[in-house]
């Protein structure tokens, strides 16, 4: 099955590489941008054909290295 | 009195880790990341460079090397573990460390001598020095930004200055027990003075005087 995770740094931690591209963006003329934050995205395609069982598999996998907990939460969305 | 230096695939600072050791009177061998023995070390170093090519994050993969079973047992042991740099960074993944990394704060890789500051001589690297002891080593690091929202680590060593945006200027971090600490900058590489500091060594001598004499037969 494909799954997409979604890992995303806490609001309360630093993202120095968003903080760079919102400044080019003002740089470019596009006023307004009131945040830009850069997510991770990873793409799965998991054996199995229950959607259940592979997002706790898929949740097993970001526990245990696809996210930091320190800094990071994920979101597992299993393709239909 | 052996100190294992672990070698995983993209360290780039074993030998000079090793150098230093010896050139101050210890014994240091190097050690494959897929031994799950450190060959009855009483000490482990994890060196500077790109574990694994820090692939999804420095560290992240390193953490699950064979050898860092025995690392963890070691750190629960009391036996000195230090991280210098990216090994710094493998420690804070493997939890063996509070905080984490991400790049630094002007997406600058910082290659100059700093100057750093001991706040806390509790440690197995931080021993030998006195409080408020300025050192001037270099720091080699893109993701030396060091992060901890539990505010839970141990700060031993700070920037004078803030050259990567470092939690409260953080140079270095122990565990409560102080057995276990991870320096950013690279004491290894001062200790000689032709290579421009000799600072390093009162840390490495300090490490290695926190080295116990093996008890094995």
């Amino acid at each position: 099955m494909n799954v997409t995770v979604t890992i995303r740094r806490r609001a309360v931690i630093a993202d120095p590489h968003g903080a760079t591209v919102a400044r080019a963006l003002a740089d470019l003329g596009h006023t307004g941008v009131r945040s830009l934050r850069i997510d991770r995205t990873i793409h799965l395609d998991v054996d199995g054909d229950d959607p259940e069982t592979v997002r706790g598999q898929v949740a097993a996998m970001c526990e245990q290295l696809l996210a930091n907990p320190v800094l990071e939460d994920y979101e597992i969305t299993v393709q239909p | 009195m052996t100190v294992a230096v672990v070698v995983f695939p993209g360290s780039n600072c074993e030998h000079d880790v090793v150098h230093a050791l010896r050139l101050l009177g210890g014994e240091a061998e190097l050690v494959w990341h897929r031994d799950d023995d450190l060959a009855g070390a009483d000490a482990v170093v994890l060196p500077g460079g790109f574990a694994h090519g820090d692939a999804l994050r420095t560290g992240a993969i390193a953490r699950f090397s064979p050898v860092m079973t025995e690392v963890g047992r070691m750190a629960e042991a009391g036996a000195p573990v230090l991280g210098i740099c990216n090994g710094f960074q493998v420690l804070c993944e493997a939890g063996l460390l509070p905080g984490a990394f991400i790049a630094n704060r002007d997406l600058r890789f910082v290659c100059a001598m700093v100057d750093v500051e001991v706040t806390d001589t509790g440690t197995i690297l931080t021993a030998g020095a006195s409080e408020g002891r300025r050192l001037r080593i270099p720091l080699n690091s893109y993701e030396g930004n060091w992060v901890d929202p539990t505010r839970r680590g141990r700060v031993v060593m700070r920037y004078t200055d803030d050259p990567n945006g470092s939690q409260d200027r953080a140079a270095a971090v122990a565990n409560a027990a102080g057995n276990v600490v991870g320096i950013m900058p690279h004491p290894e590489r001062a200790v000689e003075a032709i290579i421009g500091s000799e600072d390093g060594r009162i840390l490495l001598e300090g490490f290695l005087a926190s080295v116990p004499q093996a008890t094995r037969a």
